[in-house]
């Protein structure tokens, strides 16, 4: 029996074993996504006669005689010949998504929903993972409530003076993403979403994984595997080159360690790969791996950091010779060090009134961004290396790829499609190379897609790190000392491991005035999954330890913790000093809302304080423990030592702007901001500016997505290109009718000269019989920086008899300057706070004694779900930068910084308990607060 | 997930078609979670597909109810306030439910997924294992050459992912008797996120309105069940659970700590004590968790205007 997909027949029948959703990608259907292949993200959601299911874990055997329906196919379904279903057009005006690799299953999902359901949508959405937007976009979307922003609303957004006024399709305005349709219908073209015929004889590359934590690798026979029908190669680390390289990407490759091959001989993390199958189908491969033999010699392993950086550890890289590898000490585990005093911290103590000492800890987190990392790798008929990857960093991934196979860079070519989230996660490279190889040898296509396993066993997390901090302050509230002993989990290899470390203690010290400052910091290799880049880089470790011990120095000297952190820290033209004795020379106050951000979150707890003792809820009877509290971060607004973009713009003959850019869009919303600074520069609406980006053959050079550079380093460099255009275009048009530029002004699609409109396709023909092109190119070196806040405060409830955490109100006040975007701003720092919230509560890559990962699926990973997340209120300070692009500033990475010391500050408010170590799970705050006495007995509960 | 050692699909429901190598297809919702190398040393080669066993569902009698083993958990969760519940008076249907809610599974995945499979699975935080443990469930397990044989739903399950079947036993249906459906009940669950997957659920009913059966499970290994003569006291119960449940009984994983289970189970069975003594519909009782009876509405607004 033939099954129907979207109204026709399917061409073929499915495997005994296959699920649907890789029958329906065969079938064509690739809006049909997969986020984690066991049921949990819904990404997959279709339908089946009309019934929601997971496809991932459907058999597609079942689905014979019957009719599936698909995001492809939902809109005829509404039956009123629309070509969105209602559901669609929701998540397009109310911008429900942003990477939207959740948004069709999300779609599928609540477009089968009557009004009950949408009235429980904790219950009926927790199902539909997002790692993006922190659901309220997606609350709106699919109840049809007015999106923001509600200018009633107690988060009504910007609204102060130094803001420019909203220009319709221009600076200020809430511009939807240009991919909106794309997304709500499926079309967007994610990293794997390629039509099979225009792959022709691509094969599947699968990977043979270390099961130890430290070995040799001894011998592979790979003769088996080369039996299994439909394996086409099998490839070792006799194949792979022998450059060291760091998986880690940043514009100097000498930021990061040279210690990883492409495939080494030998393994120091169980899940790291040994060898690798190629096939003509996943099957075979899979089958190829199984029939692997490999002879192990078992090495002594090291999993803690501190145990690490004992005498006598086993060494993870004691192979490797430090000054050409950049690892500060191979013989002690040390990959780097950091060692600094400003002033005298024994004095600073000294003067202390109060000390506050504690050991603070945080652990490993996953990026869990929806679309695994995956690429496709070919040579094309010029010999030309092609790859398409799942990436934040196309133009470093090229280098990358020529450096370690020796490729001069034309012969390579970089695409990133659209990204399915990257959160640091893919500032790496963990597929391109492999894929690389493989396409090389093979002079075929090479498919290489991880499962969800292997992103939590054997990609990036974010760094643990163990913090002793002391910290002194006197009566009158003035930090006297702060002294903090670093030790951070790079895990076996090293990549971002320095960065990470140096990072964290920048601006989580700078932004308090202190006279004396102690650091030391050490970023150790274990025989672990390693550390990567993850939104924050190091900051929201050090500012959960160091805003926590803002609030204890506080609470010794019985100061309220707002006044204290104003006292201590830094104003506008104060030295912003960390572990240097001098300010970073290219870091400059472009703008400073830290104190705005600061009375924003105060104000509106008071309002919510208030709110609730209005409703009568203030108290919530004995079980419950109320309390609130606050943090606050800074960030430099772009990294250190270079980061840089070049834009190209042109006037199109049907008198639209081509803008080519380097930044990936992975759900940052840089395309749109792009398409908003140019279209300000060029005075038309963003709909006329369309952007093409992350691919290294449209423009020179772009180092990336990361750091929060987006907006403020390649949207600088695309502004600089559209002021050039205009430019260009009225001097032109000036030429062409005799007079001067100055009476030459842009107006949408048209220049009006002397008065009189032109239309831009006039002169965009006029200057191709002219032999003129109406172009122009903008650059930035990402140099000077500015510097932007985040302050979070939280009203909870602890319930001591069961440990239960419910956050009552959820408030965060951002310093972004002036906001191009309020509406996807607004979105970034509400998915940063969900992330956030997620770290603080619930999330950790738990490894055990052997190394092996036990929280491999995302059953075991809990991430938050619609259920988890409050809806925020949300502010801006009123600001306006000197050297970000129109006035803006970096916000994508910071909003995650204050939230966990926030949350465990608001515990710590109601409760007196110190919870030190994240996650601060619920078992845990139970058993911290009965370690402390607050747990009635259960005579109490007879009461 | 693609099974991609799976060489066929076998329709059958006879256990003496079982050979190594092949898994019972149900929902194939957990299956194909997890992949074909999941379950034993060896990749699974087939699924004998119960998908076409023509079981009916739900069969109402005075004697009870009887859920078949291939019963989904979107028609378990129609099942109070169906036909054949109606005119019956089975106030333990309330369980149900909340039972289904505390899948960390969404609805979707209930349209697919069993009654069988959940038991099958034996998870600790398996909620219908909870369901049918609590209201005396008995399994009907047919084995090869047309036997058959019937296990206490709390003997079913022997451990974290164990059970008590054979290879190539079937799991056929779950009988839950009516004198388990006609008590009160009462129902307390703690997960460390809210809707979360459970850490902790137990299932108070009182037989005949006056003999209390507490069934702990999430909390613990294996279902674990306290019956009382009457109506205990707090300290009776709580030196019941002490007696019947060692600690190292009580379940470690990563949602949730045994100590914190251990306490909760004590605190939960006490609220169902509580809740059970007290007149029904009595106010003022202590209701811990997140989802059972609907609540925090109020407290929720506070965040709307945002």
């Amino acid at each position: 029996m033939a099954i129907e997909i979207n109204g026709a027949a399917a061409d073929a029948s499915p495997r005994p074993g296959q699920c649907l959703r890789t029958f329906l990608r065969e079938q064509g259907n690739l809006g049909v996504k997969k986020g984690c292949d066991g049921g949990d993200c819904g990404a997959c959601t279709v339908h089946v006669d009309g019934t929601p299911v997971h496809s991932c874990i459907y058999p597609a055997v079942r689905s014979e005689g019957h009719a599936v329906t698909t995001i492809e196919g939902l809109a005829s379904t509404a039956g009123d010949g629309a070509d969105l279903h209602p559901v669609q057009q929701q998540f397009m005006e109310r911008q429900g998504f942003q990477c939207g690799f959740c948004t069709a299953g999300m779609v599928m999902t609540a477009a089968t929903f009557d009004d009950e359901q949408k009235e429980n949508l904790p219950r009926n959405l927790k199902g539909n993972l997002c790692r993006c937007t922190g659901y309220r976009a997606i609350s709106d979307a699919v109840c049809g409530h007015a999106g923001h922003p509600d200018p009633k609303g107690q988060g009504s957004g910007i609204a102060g003076k130094g803001q420019p006024d909203p220009e319709p399709g221009q600076l200020g305005d809430d511009v939807p993403a240009p991919a909106s349709r794309a997304v709500v219908t499926g079309a967007a073209r994610y990293t794997l979403d390629v039509p099979a015929d225009q792959l022709q004889g691509l094969l599947h590359l699968k990977l043979l994984r270390s099961p130890h934590a430290h070995a040799r690798v001894l011998s592979i026979n790979t003769d088996a595997a080369l039996q299994v029908p439909g394996v086409v190669a099998v490839l070792t680390h006799r194949d792979a080159p022998e450059q060291l390289f760091s998986t880690a990407q940043h514009e100097l490759f000498t930021d990061d360690p040279d210690d990883t091959r492409v495939l080494d001989d030998v393994v120091r993390f169980r899940g790291q790969r040994v060898a690798a199958v190629v096939a003509e189908t996943v099957a075979a491969a899979e089958a190829g791996v199984r029939a692997l033999e490999v002879e192990y010699g078992e090495l002594p392993a090291v999993f803690s950091p501190q145990e690490a950086l004992l005498p006598g550890a086993p060494l993870v890289h004691g192979d490797k010779e430090g000054a050409t590898a950049r690892i500060s000490r191979p013989d002690r585990n040390v990959v780097a060090e950091l060692h600094s005093e400003l002033g005298d911290v024994a004095q600073g103590f000294a003067a202390a009134d109060f000390i506050h000492e504690q050991t603070y800890r945080t652990q490993r987190v996953q990026h869990v961004a929806l679309e695994t990392h995956a690429a496709i790798a070919a040579v094309d008929g010029e010999g030309r290396l092609q790859v398409r990857t799942s990436s934040q960093v196309p133009f470093l991934v090229r280098r990358t790829l020529c450096r370690v196979f020796g490729l001069p860079e034309e012969q390579v070519h970089v695409v990133a499609g659209r990204v399915g989230g990257g959160f640091g996660g893919k500032q790496e490279v963990l597929t391109e190379d492999i894929v690389a190889l493989a396409a090389l040898k093979l002079g075929r296509p090479v498919q290489l897609e991880l499962t969800r396993t292997e992103q939590f066993t054997a990609t990036t997390t974010r760094h643990p790190f163990t913090i002793k901090l002391k910290a002194g302050a006197s009566v009158n509230g003035k930090l006297t000392a702060l002294e903090l002993d670093v030790l951070t989990n790079t895990g076996a290899y090293g990549n971002h491991g320095p960065g990470v470390m140096f990072h964290g203690c920048g601006e989580s010290l700078s932004v308090y005035n202190c006279d004396n400052k102690k650091v030391d910091a050490h970023a150790m290799y274990t025989n672990t999954v390693p550390a990567g880049a993850f939104r924050g880089y190091g900051l929201s470790q050090m500012i959960f330890a160091i805003e926590s011990a803002m609030d204890e120095l506080a609470a010794g000297i019985g100061m309220d913790p707002f006044e204290f952190r104003r006292r201590n820290m830094v104003r506008e033209g104060d030295r912003m000093l960390s572990t240097q004795p001098e300010p970073e020379e290219d870091v400059h106050y472009g703008s400073y809302g830290l104190d705005q951000c600061l009375s924003l979150v105060r104000d509106a707890l008071a309002r919510g304080r208030e709110r609730y003792r209005a409703a009568g809820l203030d108290e919530l009877g004995p079980d419950w423990l109320t309390g609130e509290g606050t943090a606050l971060s800074m960030i430099d607004t772009v990294p250190p030592r270079g980061h840089f973009a070049h834009s190209r713009l042109r006037l199109l003959p049907d008198g639209t702007y081509q803008a080519d850019v380097g930044t990936a869009e992975f759900g940052n919303g840089t395309t749109t901001v792009h398409s908003q600074l140019a279209a300000t520069a060029l005075s038309t609406n963003a709909t006329r500016v369309v952007v093409r980006q992350s691919d290294t053959d449209l423009i020179e050079h772009d180092t990336g997505a990361f750091g929060s550079a987006g907006t403020v380093v390649a949207g600088k460099a695309t502004l600089a290109a559209a002021e050039e255009l205009a430019v260009r275009i009225r001097a032109f048009a000036a030429g062409t009718h005799q007079t001067q530029a100055s009476a030459c002004v842009l107006d949408g699609d048209a220049v009006v000269i002397d008065g009189t409109p032109v239309a831009l396709t006039e002169l965009a023909q006029a200057a191709a019989d002219a032999g003129v092109e109406l172009a122009a190119e903008g650059r930035w070196g990402g140099t000077p920086r500015s510097v932007a806040f985040n302050v979070h405060g939280f009203r909870v409830a602890v319930n001591r008899g069961t440990g239960e955490l419910k956050i009552l109100q959820s408030v965060q006040a951002a310093d972004a300057g002036v906001v191009v975007n309020p509406r996807q701003c607004r979105g970034q720092i509400e998915g940063g706070i969900a992330q956030a919230i997620g770290a603080a509560l619930y999330e950790e890559v738990v490894i055990d004694d052997a190394g092996r990962v036990t929280t491999d699926i995302l059953r075991q990973y809990h991430i938050p779900t619609f259920a988890d997340v409050p809806r925020s209120e949300v502010y801006f300070a009123d600001t306006n930068d000197k050297m970000g692009p129109l006035g803006a500033k970096s916000m994508s990475e910071s909003p995650f910084n204050p939230v966990a010391p926030a949350l465990a500050n608001a515990i710590r408010n109601a409760t007196g308990v110190r919870f030190a170590q994240l996650p601060i799970a619920r078992d845990k705050i139970y058993l911290g607060l009965k370690e402390a006495g607050l747990v009635p007995n259960l005579e109490h509960l007879l009461s | 997930m693609d099974m991609n050692t799976i060489e066929a699909v076998v329709p059958t429901t006879d256990p003496a078609e079982w050979r190594d190598g092949d898994a019972w297809l149900a929902g194939g919702t957990v299956l194909f979670s997890y992949g074909s190398l999941a379950f034993g040393p060896q990749p699974l080669r087939r699924l004998l597909d119960l998908g076409n066993a023509g079981w009916t569902p739900v069969t109402a009698s005075n004697d009870g109810i009887e859920l078949a083993a291939t019963c989904t958990v979107a028609d378990l969760y129609k099942l109070p306030g169906s036909p054949a519940a109606a005119g019956r008076s089975w106030p333990a249907l309330d369980l149900v439910r909340p039972c289904c809610d505390s899948f960390v599974a969404s609805f979707k995945v209930w349209n697919m997924s069993t009654v069988g499979g959940n038991l099958c699975t034996s998870l600790p935080a398996g909620p219908i294992i909870s369901l049918c443990a609590g209201l005396d469930g008995s399994a009907t397990i047919l084995g090869p050459g047309g036997t058959s044989r019937s296990v206490p739903v709390t003997d079913f399950v022997t451990g974290d992912a164990k059970n008590c079947l054979a290879p190539g036993e079937l799991l056929r249906s779950v009988h839950l008797p009516a004198s388990a459906l006609a008590s009160r009940v009462a129902f307390r669950r703690l997960s460390l996120s809210n809707l979360g997957r459970s850490g902790v659920l137990l299932i108070g009913r009182l037989d005949g309105g006056t003999r209390l059966v507490l069934t702990v499970t999430a909390a613990t290994k294996r279902p674990v069940q306290l019956r009382f003569d009457g109506l205990p006291d707090a300290e009776v119960l709580a030196a019941a659970i002490t007696a019947e449940i060692p600690n190292d009984l009580y379940h470690d994983d990563i949602h949730g700590l045994p100590v914190w289970r251990r306490d909760m189970t004590y605190r939960l069975a006490e609220e169902i004590r509580a809740e059970l003594a007290a007149p029904e519909g009595a106010p003022g009782l202590r209701v811990s968790g997140d989802f059972w009876p609907p609540k925090d509405r109020g407290l929720y607004a506070q965040q709307e205007g945002a």
